[in-house]
């Protein structure tokens, strides 16, 4: 397997949608290529960071406000 | 036949059918419930979109009423999130139109073919790299990072892997086919990768060298 043709899998790999077949091959590849083994392994973190920090937080005042305002106009019909 | 269909958990329903009927009903404490439910969750989508706060914030207002207005429309075939996130990012879409006064904008824009190319960046990064920055430092690299991503990779991003939408979901709200889905969300995510790279490769960040010259160890 090339690294291209890796790469072409690496979504269907980190999201678990792969038949056990491709699945092996593609981890056969990572065990001898550390360049896609990075690339994987940081991908995944950059995804994980992502869910993880919220970096629009709303704040809880604003929220509130927001949802009052919300409320109000759909009470009147919007 | 029931007791399979139980088994098989096919009918049960989504919770947010019940409150969606008792809206429909005129249960206004209802609607109340989904809003609070799903507000944060537009709110940062329509900041991802708008990259402005104030446009989030009526986004999220006019995303929120419109679905009320609309309630009727609502088919049922798909769930009311993903019905109100295809709202939110075409009142979004329709901001950002305004502020641009005239000029189209759409999630087809600023779209590079470089489909299949192999990373370059080989740097590995440090175990737990965010723990290198304060909570505030870090919110600054992931919100500079992920707004230098094209629109159209960023919002599959968004709703792909921090929203939880699936492919299918975000191709229907988004109008795109699911290849096109498939293959943005590869490269937002190879993209954010290696921009993320910057910050997060050993020897960065570390000993308080977060803003000076530190060199990757290759």
């Amino acid at each position: 397997m090339t690294c291209k043709e890796f790469l072409a899998s690496l979504d269907d790999l980190i999201d678990g949608t792969l038949s056990a077949e491709l699945r092996a091959e593609l981890e056969a590849h990572l065990g001898q290529c550390s360049h896609c083994e990075v690339v994987y392994n940081t991908t995944r973190k950059t995804i994980e960071i992502y869910r993880s920090h919220e970096i629009y937080e709303l704040p809880a005042s604003l929220q509130e406000r927001l949802h009052s305002a919300i409320m109000a106009r759909c009470k009147k019909g919007c | 036949m029931a007791t399979i269909q139980s088994i098989a958990g096919e009918l049960e329903p989504h919770p947010d059918v019940a409150l969606v009927e008792r809206v429909r009903a005129g249960d206004l404490a209802a609607y109340d419930q989904l809003v609070r439910k799903y507000e944060r969750q537009l709110f940062r989508i329509s900041q991802h979109i708008t990259q402005n706060r104030e446009d989030a914030e009526d986004v999220m207002q006019d995303a929120f009423l419109k679905a009320y207005e609309k309630l009727d429309q609502f088919q049922g075939n798909s769930k009311f999130y993903t019905w109100l996130v295809r709202i939110a990012v075409n009142e979004s879409l329709m901001r950002l139109r305004k502020r641009r006064t005239g000029k189209m904008v759409s999630i087809d824009e600023d779209i590079e073919t470089d489909e299949g190319s192999v990373p370059r960046d080989l740097a590995d990064w440090a175990p737990d790299p965010e723990q290198n920055y304060n909570q505030a430092e870090l919110a600054e690299i992931l919100r500079k990072t992920i707004q230098g991503l094209p629109q159209g990779f960023r919002v599959v991003f968004v709703l792909r892997d921090v929203e939880g939408l699936s492919t299918e979901e975000t191709a229907e709200t988004l109008g795109l086919s699911i290849p096109a889905v498939k293959s943005r969300l590869l490269r937002a995510r190879l993209q954010l990768r290696e921009r993320l790279s910057r910050y997060f490769h050993r020897g960065k960040g570390s000993r308080g060298k977060r803003h000076g010259e530190t060199r990757s160890e290759k």
